[in-house]
């Protein structure tokens, strides 16, 4: 128990720094690489929550595809690589305002609700708590119960994959 | 066969995909998948046609009195399941005790599957196959079938040919799901299929701004009706009882189990939605212009889809329109009004059209005045009769049309004439199309129009039924106008017509039979005496007790006088330009005749000059007069007493109150305006601070509003 | 563990990436900081399945995995409009977008 609590808070605490470090660094493609931390960082997050398939799902969609596609935008854009130049507008003020706002009253609301709440403990062997709640019963349940949704998400994807061509196509 | 009939609609479906995906790597471009799926079409619903005629039939009673009609209801919904069965017989409800008037009705075949459920409610999707729907569908294929082949060469070499043929399976998929629909939502659904494929036919041409607009046109105005019928359907479920299901709502609605403001209301929503879809006014406006599409499509849309898709609305709902508008038990009901205005409008505007095409629409819109009209003043049968033979000899006039426009490649009256010595065949088609659409005795159009007039004659509309003679005039002259200007005279156009090849003359010739003999089927003492009505009659029709009127030889002689004599007029002025030079310039200072008679196109100053210029000259001088004397007087006599107390009112409350007030606000509304204009920057991310910045807030208020309510 | 350390780790994120997505110019990094928001909901949606029972957490994950589906859609359609933008203004400074401005 305790060592899950160190290995969250050692998550916790690289995610959040990555995650500033990511809306607050002057170069472009560092921010990127700070957006793998945290996307990391979440994953292992996945991970102690017992959910493995998304947590490799995480992985390999996000960092190894949205990354890379960040960074093809970065380049493609010829963003300056260098510190020069502002990435930032001059409402920086306003926008830490309204995100301190949001934290706050979010933060308010969870400790005031869900109080010290703990998530229940899972005795059970690795091959029952495969059976049910792993990989395995995730897929019986997307080809089952979700198996709309999932066709839904398809045919969003294949939308999205036409719409991107015809924005980017030159004509 | 009946009990499956959703095959059909599935074939024509299954052929769009096909034709799709497959259609341009097959030798004929995909034409030949859906002349196929026609093919079949047309064999299945012939064979359900043929099913339907011998199918088993059944006393079915009514009560008419109001009072019992809540024990009374569902007859017609009883009878239903019944019929699935084949125990047909078992139908005749047992209840005629009461001693109603029994009618010999063959009993409609239901077959309906599951289809969803929300809350209590569930909602079948099925197909009711009756005397309409089975004569729908057989003239749809029939039409659609021939529409298609006609296409084959008209359409050939076109760049889009096989997205044409793909289109027409879907509409006509459309009209099959709409006609075979067992519930008001699944005819929905085919109502607006049949709406966009419209709006892809006729924009077919696209890369012509003008198409476009009218494809456009087409959609935004039958969409404007639509919203009508989503309202009616809507109002309909709730009011009858959460029910999507046609022949329950019309058995319902005729029983008096729907509040009568409900009904109104549902009706009137629907009728919009008529208007919207068949053309009438004032929605008629899209019609003529959705000639931009294909001239096949034009007679696909015009003779057996789209724009009747209104008028079978009009007469699958017939219970509710029955009930809500008192068809026949008042003097009049907006249903025949609107027909009655489109019959002579549209008539009159034929008149003043030189794109054959044109004339063709006007007429179209016409037609189905008379349609709407006859549904109006009780005339059911009638009305659907007129569709039935429309169908026909107007499919036979358009692709005539077609057929001229494909030798002279326009559709300018001015380049025709003269084409009889060149195409033959489409002459004598066209002929014959046009006298059944003048109503000339036997063709076709004389049968139905005559019972359409007869009904409104004996359900005491005799306005309606003189409207109707004179709309049949009309198009009796029009119609030869039309033909004098293409067929006879000098050929005006340029390069060389010639007749066109047998897959678009083929198509007329089978058309020109259908006009000739289609109206022998409702003749008395043919067939039997009325074939047709009994054959169509359904289960509203019985229930509501729609009269029946024999037919009337006086009722025949008349209209076929007022054709005859419209006919007489219309072809001795235009031939009679044909007189010798001299003898027209030396009569015409003599006598007012001779001027019209010298006049090349006497009817089109007539129209324009007499009937627009006679609307629209009495109008603009009375509105002169009243303008000069009544309005100038008033306005003087205000202005004279307004100089008086303005310079009272000046001196104290304008300058003093009113001036500071105005000038205040004013200021104010400049500061406000200057200080909130600082905030539309345009930038998107300032926007999304306020819009995250709001949202906290709200959720802070709400917050602070939960925790102190506990 | 507490529920509440998920769900307020899940929050800080969520602001972080509300704060990016409202104080940064550059258009490709708007977008890394909406996947930040993103990834706050799946942190959310994982842990209060944890909280039920076995259907429960299945349909947390699922859900999850639903959201990085569309987050993928999301990110080729952005980055498309972004590339748009760079080759009709050659920029992506959202600064300079702004058509809407009254």
């Amino acid at each position: 128990m305790i060592a899950q609590n160190i290995a969250f808070g050692i998550l916790a605490a690289s995610s959040v720094l990555a995650a500033i470090r990511m809306v607050t660094t002057k170069n472009v493609v560092h921010a990127a690489l700070y957006l793998v931390v945290v996307l990391g960082s979440v994953a292992a997050n996945y991970i102690l929550l017992a959910a493995e398939f998304v947590a490799v799902v995480q992985l390999l969609v996000y960092i190894g595809a949205i990354v890379v596609l960040f960074l093809f935008g970065v380049m493609l854009t010829r963003a300056k690589l260098g510190h020069e130049g502002e990435l930032d507008n001059d409402q920086r003020g306003l926008a830490a305002v309204t995100a301190l706002l949001i934290l706050g009253i979010l933060g308010y609301v969870l400790v005031d609700y869900f109080g010290d709440d703990k998530l229940p403990q899972l005795n059970r062997t690795h091959e029952q708590l495969n059976a049910t709640r792993g990989t395995g019963a995730v897929g019986n349940a997307i080809f089952s119960t979700y198996l709309i949704p999932f066709e839904v998400v398809s045919v969003l994807l294949l939308a999205a994959l036409v719409g991107a061509i015809v924005l980017a196509r030159r004509d | 066969m009946l009990e499956h009939i959703w095959i059909i609609p599935a074939i024509t479906f299954t052929s769009f995909w096909l034709i799709l995906f497959f259609g341009k790597r097959l030798p004929f471009k995909g034409s030949e998948i859906g002349l196929l799926a026609l093919g079949v079409c047309l064999l299945l619903s012939t064979v359900a046609g043929f099913q339907w005629i011998n199918h088993d039939s059944a006393e079915v009673h009514f009560e008419r009195a109001p009072v019992a009609a809540a024990a009374e209801g569902g007859h017609a919904a009883e009878a239903a399941p019944a019929a699935e069965d084949g125990h047909a017989a078992e139908a005749a409800p047992a209840e005629g005790e009461h001693q109603a008037e029994a009618h010999v009705l063959r009993t409609p075949v239901d077959k309906s599957v599951h289809w969803f459920k929300i809350g209590d409610t569930q909602v079948d999707a099925g197909t009711h196959v009756d005397g309409l729907a089975i004569v729908m569908l057989f003239t749809v294929s029939v039409i659609s079938f021939l529409v298609h082949v006609f296409s084959t060469s008209y359409m050939s070499g076109d760049r889009r040919f096989t997205h044409y043929f793909a289109s027409l399976s879907l509409f006509t998929t459309g009209m099959f799901v709409l006609v075979t629909a067992s519930n008001t939502l699944q005819g929905l659904f085919g109502w607006e299929l049949m709406g966009l494929c419209s709006f892809m036919l006729i924009g077919h041409w696209w890369e012509e701004p003008k198409n476009s607009n009218a494809a456009l046109k087409a959609f935004l105005t039958t969409r404007t009706g639509d919203i009508g019928l989503l309202v009616g359907i809507s109002t309909l479920f709730f009011a009858a009882g959460r029910t999507f299901d046609i022949a329950t709502i019309n058995s319902r609605a005729l029983d008096g189990q729907i509040g009568h403001t409900a009904l109104l209301l549902a009706a009137i929503a629907l009728f919009v939605a008529v208007i919207g879809k068949s053309a009438q006014f004032p929605l008629h406006t899209w019609l003529p212009d959705a000639m931009a599409g294909p001239t096949p499509v034009s007679a696909l849309i015009h003779a057996a889809t789209m724009v009747v898709a209104g008028v079978y609305l009009l007469a699958r709902l017939y219970g509710v329109f029955w009930q809500a508008f008192s068809i026949t038990h008042s003097s009049i009901n907006p249903v025949a009004v609107v027909g009655g205005i489109t019959i002579i409008i549209a008539a009159a505007l034929a008149f003043v059209q030189t794109d054959i095409k044109k004339v063709l629409a006007y007429s179209t819109i016409s037609q189905l005045g008379y349609m709407v009209m006859g549904l109006g003043v009780g005339a059911w049968t009638g009305a659907m009769f007129h569709f039935f033979t429309h169908a026909f000899f107007k499919a036979l006039l358009f692709l005539g049309a077609g057929s001229v426009s494909h030798a002279v490649h326009s559709f300018e009256m001015d380049d025709m004439g003269g084409m009889k010595k060149y195409m033959p065949k489409t002459f004598w088609t066209f002929i014959i199309g046009s006298f059944a659409l003048a109503g000339f005795f036997p063709l076709a159009g004389f049968w139905s129009k005559d019972e359409i007039l007869l009904g409104a004659g004996q359900n005491g509309y005799t306005f309606f039924m003189i409207v109707g003679l004179v709309g049949a005039a009309m198009t009796a002259a029009y119609m030869t106008r039309c033909v004098y200007l293409t067929f006879f005279g000098e050929y005006r156009g340029h390069g060389h017509p010639h007749e066109s090849p047998a897959a678009i003359t083929v198509p007329l010739m089978v058309l020109a039979v259908f006009s000739v003999f289609a109206g022998f089927l409702n003749a008395p003492k043919l067939f039997g005496g009325e074939w047709f009505g009994r054959l169509v009659e359904d289960a509203t029709f019985v229930h509501a007790a729609i009269p029946i009127h024999d037919f009337s030889v006086t009722a025949a002689l008349l209209s076929m006088a007022v054709v005859s004599g419209a006919i007489g007029v219309a072809a001795w002025l235009h031939f009679g330009q044909r007189l010798p030079k001299g003898l027209t310039e030396r009569s015409t200072p003599a006598r007012l005749g001779h001027t019209f008679l010298a006049n090349r196109y006497f009817l089109d100053h007539l129209y324009t000059g007499v009937i627009i210029g006679g609307i629209k000259g009495p109008i603009a001088r009375a509105a002169y007069w009243f303008n000069q004397n009544v309005l100038d007087g008033v306005v003087n006599g205000v202005a004279f007493a307004a100089k008086r107390s303005g310079s009272w009112i000046y001196k104290w409350i304008d300058q003093g109150a009113i001036d500071g007030t105005v000038n205040g606000s004013g200021l104010g509304a400049e500061g406000l305006g200057g200080s909130l204009r600082r905030l539309q920057t345009g930038r998107v991310q300032q926007y999304g601070s306020l819009l995250f910045g709001g949202t906290a807030l709200f959720a802070l208020g709400l917050i602070l509003l939960v925790a102190r309510s506990n | 563990m507490l529920l509440n350390q998920f769900l307020l780790l899940g929050a800080v994120l969520f602001c972080i990436g509300v704060y990016g997505v409202l104080a940064r110019k550059n258009g490709v990094l708007v977008l890394m900081s909406i996947e930040l928001i993103l990834n706050s909901v799946n942190i959310n949606l994982v842990a209060f399945g944890m909280m039920g029972g076995d259907a429960a957490a299945i349909t947390g994950q699922v859900f999850a995995l639903f959201v990085i589906t569309v987050a993928a859609a999301e990110v080729g359609v952005g980055l498309a409009i972004v590339l748009l933008i760079y080759r009709n203004r050659t920029t992506v400074d959202l600064d300079e977008v702004d058509l809407m401005k009254g």
